[in-house]
């Protein structure tokens, strides 16, 4: 393997709501993302996906724990200055195209005002490229004087991406780049980045909740729940063979479209819900609604650990394992 | 007889921009104890199809132009009161797809549960409570007297979905609507509420109706299924017919931009390019017409009927002619 182009170590956000309730949305999570990479992040709301997404990318301060980016480690909170300075590395596409995108500014200004803060280059250098990216996200250079209101969903979301990669980030953190989207439009969007990260040479966070979208678009995926990373590992072992129970009943929810098998399968929902981040007992964080609960697993929080038969690079949080 | 029959539905709504043809002509029916379910993508009219029949639909600006439903003979698009009641709560119940803003913040889940019973069924104040805490124990949610005590705000997004399936079959309607139902919801919520819909209609003999963009869900829920396209029915049959013998390529455009969850892949999707047509003024020939790979002269100058595939299973495609010279056989093997 080649040396990572993001690794955070141990990296943790709470927030601290009263004197005494601690929400731990990003528990101690410790990931290695290659150059070229697409790292699939799921789980489901409230997880803290989009939280880790934040911190990484320096728009929440962290708790405790590094981000080590291509050798740097990154600051523990941001400064103005801080951000000039990775603004041109480190890039995050938004979840929903409608309220991302200020209003009152006209696409052209949306997409070039990276450019203006942190480059050289002169309104009319600036226009041409935003143009340039226009057409490189299919949509037509004559739109730069419209609004976001003019747009559809998909094609906001295309405007998103071309403010995000303007500025020839390395990472790009995608925060449900998609899920706001009709599923014909979510193929357009999700090809798109395809491309586009295969022209660049991007390194890509996905974060999404939609498992067999994710599946397509990765090389591995992480599994996060309340707040801790439970399962890692390339995408296709992780989603035609998930260890943790946890993963497995994500994957057996997801309704497949395909009647013969939707008919044939049993059911594997399980009762209960995703408890609340607010001061979270100790044990595994699974346990109030895992079907294969032990004694161990309300006492002590299980590691990841590798696994040797599976695949290659496949970590596991769960007490079975140990 | 269908239990819900639904002919040639035509809805428009009265805009600044002008009139927007939202429901062109649509055909459906169900019967006891069957799910059908009506799919199709953002502004394709398939919740104003339900809605306009539930008499939901503000008029002005919406307009029922043409069509019947007819429940048990009565047409609801005439009247919604049958044998003096109304048909609303009564035999007709409907789930949305927002369960957060669907409910009303300012009572409790119990009252609102009651509230159908006490206005339909004319139960007193206290048997309907009675009653409401059983249904919301009948929908599966543990300490359901505590539970009906408690306000929206107190519920989880899938508690509150439960909480208004209750309220949808309160007073054992012969017909549930869903809009939505899921979608709002995380997946194993998702298949836990799936679940309990399929329990409740195993029970109850209800029909069904089930709008959703998600193939899956109606993998898992439907007989029979609508593929609704810019206010048309394109496509209708068992979801047999329409998964494994699509005949429309709106269908099978729809199947291969799903990423599916077969071993080994494709890295790509393939998307349909292009977007719906705009329905203040819709196309004179075939509304896919535009973004359809296998468009033909005639698609763009004449909107085709339905063709009957086979037994209960049509599609609305030129491609079906028996002058086509393209094999519809090529169709069904994509």
């Amino acid at each position: 393997m080649s040396e990572p182009l993001l690794t955070t170590q141990n990296l943790t956000k709470h927030f601290q709501l009263s004197s005494n309730a601690l929400v731990q949305a990003v528990d101690d999570i410790s990931l290695e993302i290659a150059p070229r990479e697409i790292l699939g992040l799921v789980g489901e709301s409230g997880s803290g996906k989009s939280t880790f997404g934040k911190t990484v990318i320096g728009l929440h301060d962290k708790t405790s724990g590094t981000v080590t980016f291509n050798g740097e480690e990154m600051p523990d909170r941001y400064q103005a200055g801080d951000f000039q300075r990775f603004a041109n590395r480190m890039q995050m596409i938004f979840q929903d195209p409608y309220s991302s995108l200020n209003p009152r500014m006209t696409v052209g200004e949306i997409i070039g005002e990276g450019l203006m803060l942190h480059s050289d280059l002169k309104r009319s250098e600036v226009n041409e490229q935003v143009a340039d990216w226009l057409r490189k996200v299919g949509l037509n250079a004559d739109h730069m004087s419209r609004y976001p209101h003019e747009f559809s969903g998909g094609q906001r979301q295309r405007i998103g991406i071309a403010r995000a990669l303007i500025l020839n980030p390395e990472f790009v953190v995608c925060d449900e780049p998609i899920s706001a989207l009709d599923v014909s439009v979510q193929a357009q969007v999700v090809n798109l980045l395809g491309e586009l990260k295969d022209s660049m040479g991007l390194t890509l966070l996905f974060i999404a909740h939609d498992l067999s979208m994710v599946r397509y678009v990765s090389d591995r995926i992480a599994v996060m729940y309340l707040g801790s990373m439970i399962e890692i590992g390339r995408s296709d072992d992780v989603f035609f063979d998930p260890q943790h129970p946890y993963t497995q009943l994500l994957i057996g929810s997801n309704p497949e479209p395909d009647p013969n098998h939707e008919r044939t399968r049993t059911s594997v929902s399980i009762p209960g819900e995703i408890p609340s981040p607010v001061n979270i007992p100790p044990g595994c964080r699974f346990a109030s609604r895992c079907p294969k609960v032990m004694d161990v697993c309300r006492e002590q929080t299980p590691a990841l650990i590798p696994l040797e038969n599976i695949g290659e690079r496949h970590h596991v949080a769960c007490h079975l394992f140990s | 007889m269908a239990l819900l029959d639904v002919k040639n539905l035509h809805v428009e709504f009265t805009t600044y921009g002008g009139i927007v043809h939202a429901v062109r002509g649509v055909d459906f029916s169900v019967d006891e104890g069957e799910t059908l379910a009506i799919v199709g993508e953002s502004g394709c009219g398939k919740s104003v199809t339900v809605q306009s029949i539930m008499g939901l639909i503000p008029m002005p600006p919406g307009r029922i132009t043409q069509g019947t439903a007819h429940l048990r003979g009565h047409d609801i698009i005439q009247s919604k009161i049958i044998d003096g009641k109304d048909i609303r709560g009564n035999f007709v119940g409907m789930i949305f797809q927002d369960p957060m803003t669907s409910l009303n913040p300012t009572m409790t889940i119990g009252a609102q549960i009651a509230e159908p019973l006490e206005v339909h069924r004319g139960h007193s104040h206290r048997d309907a409570m009675k009653r409401a805490t059983e249904l919301l124990d009948m929908v599966q949610i543990p300490e359901a007297a505590k539970r009906a005590r408690q306000y929206p705000f107190e519920f989880s997004g899938g508690m509150l979905q439960r909480a208004m399936i209750a309220m949808a079959i309160a007073c054992e309607p012969l017909v549930l609507m869903a809009d939505e139902p899921s979608t709002a919801l995380d997946v194993t919520i998702q298949a836990q509420i799936l679940d309990l819909v399929k329990s409740i209609q195993k029970e109850t003999g209800m029909a069904i109706i089930l709008i959703t963009h998600d193939l899956g869900v109606v993998a898992r829920l439907a007989d029979t299924v609508s593929v609704m396209y810019a206010g048309e029915v394109m496509e209708a049959g068992s979801v047999d017919d329409v998964f494994y013998r699509s005949a429309h390529p709106y269908t099978l455009g729809l199947k291969e931009a799903m990423p599916t969850n077969q071993t080994g892949r494709s890295r790509q999707l393939k998307p349909i390019d292009g977007s719906p047509p705009d329905l203040f003024s819709p196309p004179k020939g075939c509304s896919y017409a535009a973004r359809c790979p296998h468009t033909m002269e005639v698609c763009l100058e004449n909107n085709p009927n339905a063709f009957a595939m086979q037994e209960g299973h049509q599609a609305k495609c030129w491609l079906h002619h028996e002058e086509c010279e393209v094999a519809a056989e090529d169709l069904y093997q994509a």
